[in-house]
């Protein structure tokens, strides 16, 4: 593109949008309602993966060990899961059965009828971590498939429900991200095909000078860019706003206890690298698409 | 040059508008098109800048057939033609300065060729004071002059004037066909359609008629009966 051209391009397109202030303006805001609920979905999406990262690390099942293996045979035990797929290596932990009695109690102390409960009640035992919660259920199989490995305790259930929640909201923003992108589309294009169409006459006139396709098309393409970045910024910083006053509110009432959300200022950048790419695109594509039907000439 | 080999044309909704048209046009050439309403001039035009595509017979501008032409390939024809218009159709935001320079930077022209080009055209259809008016400051006739400026900015091989004094006191249109004259004696192929049987005669010029699609004439000079 020469020089000369791309200055061009660039003063048509910021002319074209204040000679169409209100259409201009209104897709402004099209376009930042669609980003901010985007965004806001993602968001969630974010805050959930991040919650589930939370109990990922912190999700555990145990193996419980044969009554009649040795110490050296436990060693050789723990040294098999941790050559299992799926299994955290460094999180393979032995809890003799003492020590799995002190535990319980710690969590009863308030019932004294526990306190002169023999040690062989309880088993020794492996703590085990897994590394993808998706593959909770086969890694238990596997583990329990072991010689040595008496019996098991794992919330599969739990486990499972939790990655059931983590897909639906992830489908969920993506049909979101999609149909909302379409809906931005439309409506850029829309603003592009009326400012085209009330320069019609000068893209025939253009035309029939001889100007190529590109050349009629780029300055409605920049116009697109030009809507797409300025609802792109305006969305960033109201969605700055909105993420901090939901934060505050939930924290405030005391909703999530339990997980930290994630603060924004730790992911602005990736934030504003989305919605600026977004914005762009959408922008560029939808005027990109409504000049097709005026070059026709 | 123009050729037009047998050249038919029928629209979707079965319109015949040309039937086995045959017409060669040099270089340098001065030629009238002319007819009644609905003969067929309007879809010679269009064949000619590319707008439609013959339904069968070959149509030649400039070096280009237009009967297998690339998409792409349209704009470097046209830039080969300087195309008027009965209404003008020139930007009313723009001054007539704006006007020529949108013509020629859709070609890419420099702004040094720009102002190089500019004044020399301007000056060539007498309206050298006029480059910083706009057209509704301006007459029918001056503002037909700026659309001939344009035409010639782009130094076209050929003009294609449609009926380029139709919105023209018989004066004004006098001296527009005069200064298409002095154009052509410069070189430029000049093809003008027309239906002012005066006009036409006053000037000794090659003559095609055509009507309901057919050439019925095709001679130097002389005398046209619409």
């Amino acid at each position: 593109m020469r020089r000369l051209n791309l200055g061009y391009f660039i003063k048509e397109g910021f002319s074209s949008i204040f000679s169409h202030g209100l259409m201009s303006f209104a897709a402004v805001c099209m376009i930042v309602a669609c980003l901010i609920i985007m965004g806001s979905f993602s968001l969630l999406a974010v805050n959930v993966d991040e919650m589930l990262s939370q109990l990922e690390e912190e999700n555990e099942f145990l193996a419980f060990i044969d009554e009649d293996y040795t110490d050296d045979q436990i060693r050789a035990l723990m040294e098999q899961v941790r050559q299992i797929d799926n299994v955290d290596p460094d999180t393979v932990t032995f809890v003799s059965r003492e020590q799995a009695k002190r535990d319980y109690l710690r969590g009863h102390e308030s019932e004294g009828l526990y306190v002169n409960m023999p040690d062989e009640v309880l088993r020794d035992r492996l703590s085990i971590h897994v590394l993808d919660l998706e593959r909770f259920s086969e890694t238990v199989e596997a583990v329990k498939a072991l010689p040595g490995v008496a019996n098991h305790r794992a919330a599969s259930e739990v486990a499972e429900g939790f990655v059931a929640v983590r897909n639906a909201v992830t489908a969920l923003a993506y049909v979101l991200i999609g149909i909302l992108a379409a809906v931005s589309l439309f409506i850029i294009s829309n603003t592009t095909r009326l400012a085209a169409f009330s320069r019609r006459e000068e893209i025939a006139i253009m035309k029939m000078c001889g100007a190529t396709d590109g050349f009629v098309r780029w300055p409605f393409i920049v116009e697109g860019l030009i809507l797409g970045i300025m609802g792109a910024l305006v969305a960033f910083f109201l969605q700055w706003a909105v993420y901090a006053g939901v934060c505050k509110a939930l924290v405030g009432g005391g909703a999530v206890s339990f997980f930290a959300l994630m603060d924004f200022k730790a992911m602005w950048k990736g934030v504003l690298g989305v919605f600026l790419t977004s914005g762009s695109i959408i922008g560029a594509l939808g005027s990109g698409f409504a000049i097709r039907k005026f070059l026709q000439v | 040059m123009i050729r037009l080999i047998d050249v038919h044309k029928e629209y979707d909704n079965g319109t015949k508008a040309l039937k086995g048209i045959n017409l060669r046009i040099e270089d340098g050439e001065f030629v009238f098109l002319v007819g009644p309403s609905g003969s067929g001039k309007s879809t010679i035009i269009k064949l000619l800048t590319a707008e439609i595509v013959a339904s069968q017979g070959r149509v030649i501008v400039n070096g280009y057939n237009l009967n297998n032409i690339r998409r792409w390939q349209i704009p470097h024809m046209r830039r080969t033609l300087g195309i008027i218009f009965q209404d003008f159709r020139l930007i009313e935001k723009k001054t007539v300065q704006g006007n020529l320079e949108f013509a020629m930077r859709t070609v890419g022209a420099s702004g040094r060729e720009m102002r190089k080009r500019i004044p020399y055209v301007l000056d060539l259809v007498g309206l050298d004071d006029k480059a910083d008016a706009y057209p509704n400051e301006m007459s029918g006739g001056e503002q037909q002059r700026v659309a001939i400026a344009r035409a010639l900015v782009n130094n076209p091989r050929m003009i294609i004037a449609d009926e380029p004094t139709g919105n023209l006191d018989p004066r004004r249109s006098l001296e527009i066909m005069t200064l298409l004259e002095r154009i052509n004696a410069m070189g430029t192929t000049m093809l003008v359609v027309t239906h002012e049987r005066d006009l036409v005669n006053r000037f000794s010029k090659r003559v095609v008629a055509i009507k309901d699609g057919e050439m019925i004439r095709d001679g130097q000079g002389g005398y046209y009966r619409a």
